[in-house]
C-alpha cells in the first residue's frame, strides 16, 4: 500500500538570495499525524507548499530535490500540478472560504473534478462536513454565505472543502493560531478522527500543541531537518541540542 | 482652545471646500433658468421628436439623446471586455517588465487629447470602416436592422468604437487595481484544490473584482457621455434616428458644440440650454450610479474577502 506515503529527499528551495530549506530529507509516516515545527523563518510552511507545489509560481524559487508521493516523483516538471492538489488537500492559517455559500465552498472540489450531478455533489458536501465534524451545526444553512460562519466552523468548512476531493495527505498550516482555545480543541480532535485514512502534516509554532495532537514530530531549524521522532520520545528525550533549546525555550 | 490661526484655516479650506457644491448648484441653476422658456415652451417634445429646425423653430432632441446613449452603451461593450481581459493579462499573466509595458501603455492612451482621437478618427478610422467593413456588414443588414441602410463612413459606429478606445485606459486602469487587490488567500484557495490558473481567475478572482470592474465601466460611461469633440468628427452630425449604427447620427454634447457659438435667438439658445441640462443629469444619474458601485467595493460588501 503505496497511498499517502509521502517523502523528502535531499528537498532545497530558494526563492532568489534566500534559501528556505536545504537538503531536507523527511519520511512522513501515512496514516498519522506528524508535527512540523521551529522558529519562525525555519522553513516549515515553505515545506508544506513544496508538497502540494504552490508556490511553483513564485520569481525567482528554485527547487531541487525530490517530493515523492505513493511511487510518484510529484516534484518532476510532468507532474499534473492541478492533479496534485486534489490528493494534496491544504488548510491555510487564516481561513479562507469564497465568498459563496457552504454548499458552494465544499462542492467546489468535486466540480472541478468535473462531478455534475446534483444528488452526488449533495452527497460529497455531506459527507465531507460531516468527516470536519460541521454538519449539524451547518445543515440547516448550506446556502448560507459561508463567511457568516464564526471563525473555527469557517476553517472547519475549509478542512471539508480540502475532503471533499478525497485526498491522501493534508496539510495544514498553523490552522489554529487565530483561534481560542475551544475552536482549537474541536480542531485537533477532528484530525485525530482524520488520520485513520489520511496523512497530515501540521505545521505549528505551537509546542503544546504539537505535544498533545500529534503523533511524530519533526524540527526544523534555518532551514534544516533537525530530528524527527515519535513526539512522545522527541519532548521527552531530544536527541539534538538545537531541539532541546527549542522546547525549552532557549530560541526564541 | 481654537487660536486665530486655526480658526483662518478651518475659514480657508471650509471656503475652498464649499466652491465645489456651489459650482454645481450654480451650473443646474443657470441651466434651468436659461432652458427654462425651452421647457415650458416644447415639454417633452424636448426629448420625444427627432426634428431640430431652428429656422422653423422646432426643437426635438430625441436623436441626440439616444445617439448619445447608443454610441455610449455600445462603446462600453466593446471597451468593458477588453479593457477586463488587458487588465487579467497586465496583472495575472505578465511578467513584471511586460506588466509594467503595459499598465504605462495604457495609461498613456488616457493623455492623448480628445481633438487627436477626433482627427484619427475622421482620417483613418472612418475611411476604414467605408472601405472595408461596411461592405462586409452590408449582407447581414437584410436580417438585422441595426446594420441595414446606406453607409457613408461618419456613423454611430464609428463614434462608438471612438469612444471604447478612448475609454479603454479608464476600464483597464480600475480593472487592474481591483483585480491585483483580490486577496492571495483568495487565489491560493482555489489553486489548492485543483484549480488551473484559469480556473482560479475564473472562480477566484473576477467574481471577487467584479463590483470595482462594474464601477470602472459605469466610470467610463460617465465619460463617454459627455465625450465631445472627438464624436462631432466622427458622427455626422444629423438628427437622424434609423436604428442603423452605420448610418450618421448626433449626441447631445456634439449638437452643443456645433450649434451654441451661433444660435439663432433666444428660442434656439433656451432649447441648447434645455439640451445641456439634459445631458447634466444623464451623466449625473450615471455617475451616481458608478459611486455606489465602487464604493460598496471599498466598504467590503463587494465580495473581496472581510477583513478581520
Amino acid at each position: 500500500m503505496t497511498q499517502g506515503r509521502l517523502s523528502t529527499v535531499g528537498l532545497t528551495v530558494a526563492f532568489g538570495d534566500r534559501t528556505a530549506l536545504r537538503d531536507v530529507s523527511l519520511v512522513v509516516p501515512p496514516r498519522a499525524i506528524t508535527a512540523v515545527m521551529g522558529p519562525s523563518g525555519c522553513g516549515k510552511t515553505t515545506l508544506l507548499r513544496a508538497v502540494n507545489r504552490l508556490d511553483d509560481g513564485v520569481p525567482g524559487m528554485v527547487r531541487t530535490g525530490e517530493v515523492r508521493l505513493g511511487d510518484e516523483e510529484v516534484t518532476a516538471p510532468a507532474t499534473d500540478v492541478a492533479g496534485l492538489r486534489r490528493r494534496v488537500g491544504m488548510v491555510f492559517q487564516r481561513w479562507n472560504p469564497f465568498p459563496r455559500s457552504v454548499f458552494e465552498n465544499v462542492a467546489y472540489g468535486p466540480r472541478l473534478a468535473g462531478l455534475r450531478d446534483l444528488a452526488d455533489l449533495r452527497g460529497v458536501v455531506e459527507s465531507s462536513l460531516r468527516k470536519a465534524a460541521l454538519w449539524e451545526e451547518v445543515r440547516d444553512r448550506l446556502d448560507a454565505d459561508a463567511r457568516t460562519l464564526s471563525g473555527g466552523q469557517q476553517q472547519r468548512l475549509c478542512i471539508a472543502r480540502a475532503l471533499a476531493n478525497a485526498p491522501e495527505v493534508l496539510l495544514l498550516d498553523e490552522p489554529c493560531s487565530a483561534l481560542d482555545p475551544g475552536a482549537t480543541r474541536r480542531i485537533e480532535e477532528l484530525l485525530f478522527e482524520l488520520r485513520a485514512d489520511l496523512t497530515i502534516i501540521l505545521v505549528t509554532h505551537n509546542l503544546q500543541q504539537a505535544a498533545r495532537a500529534s503523533d511524530y514530530t519533526a524540527y526544523l531549524d534555518a532551514g534544516r531537518l533537525v530530528e524527527v521522532a515519535p513526539t512522545r520520545l522527541l519532548f521527552t528525550n531530544p536527541q539534538d541540542p538545537r531541539t532541546e533549546a527549542y522546547l525549552t525555550g532557549r530560541v526564541a | 482652545m481654537i487660536g486665530a490661526g486655526d480658526r483662518a484655516w478651518r475659514a480657508t479650506t471650509g471656503l475652498a471646500a464649499a466652491v465645489i457644491p456651489a459650482a454645481l448648484l450654480l451650473v443646474t441653476v443657470v441651466l434651468v433658468v436659461g432652458a427654462w422658456p425651452a421647457l415650458a415652451d416644447a415639454g417633452p417634445g424636448l426629448v420625444a421628436s427627432r426634428t431640430w429646425d431652428p429656422g422653423r423653430g422646432t426643437f426635438g432632441a430625441g436623436a441626440a439623446l439616444v445617439g448619445t446613449l447608443l454610441t455610449s452603451l455600445l462603446a462600453v461593450l466593446v471597451a468593458a471586455p477588453l479593457g477586463v481581459a488587458t487588465a487579467v493579462v497586465t496583472v495575472e499573466l505578465a511578467g513584471p517588465r511586460l506588466s509594467r509595458v503595459l499598465a504605462a501603455l495604457s495609461d498613456l492612451l488616457a493623455a492623448v487629447p480628445s481633438i487627436v482621437y477626433g482627427l484619427w478618427g475622421a482620417a483613418v478610422l472612418v475611411p476604414l470602416l467605408r472601405s472595408e467593413l461596411f461592405p462586409r456588414l452590408k449582407p447581414l443588414g437584410r436580417v438585422i436592422p441595426l446594420l441595414a441602410g446606406p453607409a457613408y463612413g461618419p456613423s454611430l459606429l464609428a463614434a462608438a468604437l471612438l469612444l471604447a478606445l478612448m475609454i479603454l485606459p479608464y476600464v483597464t486602469a480600475v480593472s487592474r487595481e481591483v483585480i491585483a487587490a483580490v486577496p492571495r488567500s483568495q487565489r491560493e484557495a482555489a489553486l489548492a484544490l485543483g484549480a488551473t490558473r484559469w480556473e482560479m481567475l475564473r472562480d477566484a478572482v473576477l467574481p471577487g473584482a467584479r463590483h470595482g470592474i462594474l464601477g470602472g465601466v459605469a466610470l467610463a460611461l460617465g465619460r463617454a457621455l459627455g465625450e465631445t469633440m472627438a464624436v462631432t468628427m466622427v458622427i455626422g452630425n444629423r438628427h437622424d434616428l434609423s436604428w442603423s449604427l452605420l448610418s450618421p447620427g448626433y449626441t447631445l454634447s456634439s449638437l452643443l458644440a456645433n450649434e451654441f457659438g451661433e444660435a439663432s435667438g433666444d428660442r434656439h439658445l433656451a432649447a441648447l440650454m434645455a439640451v445641456a441640462l439634459l445631458l447634466l443629469v444623464v451623466t449625473l444619474l450615471v455617475n451616481a450610479v458608478a459611486r455606489g458601485l465602487v464604493r460598496s467595493v471599498r466598504s467590503g460588501r463587494s465580495s473581496l474577502e472581510v477583513a478581520r
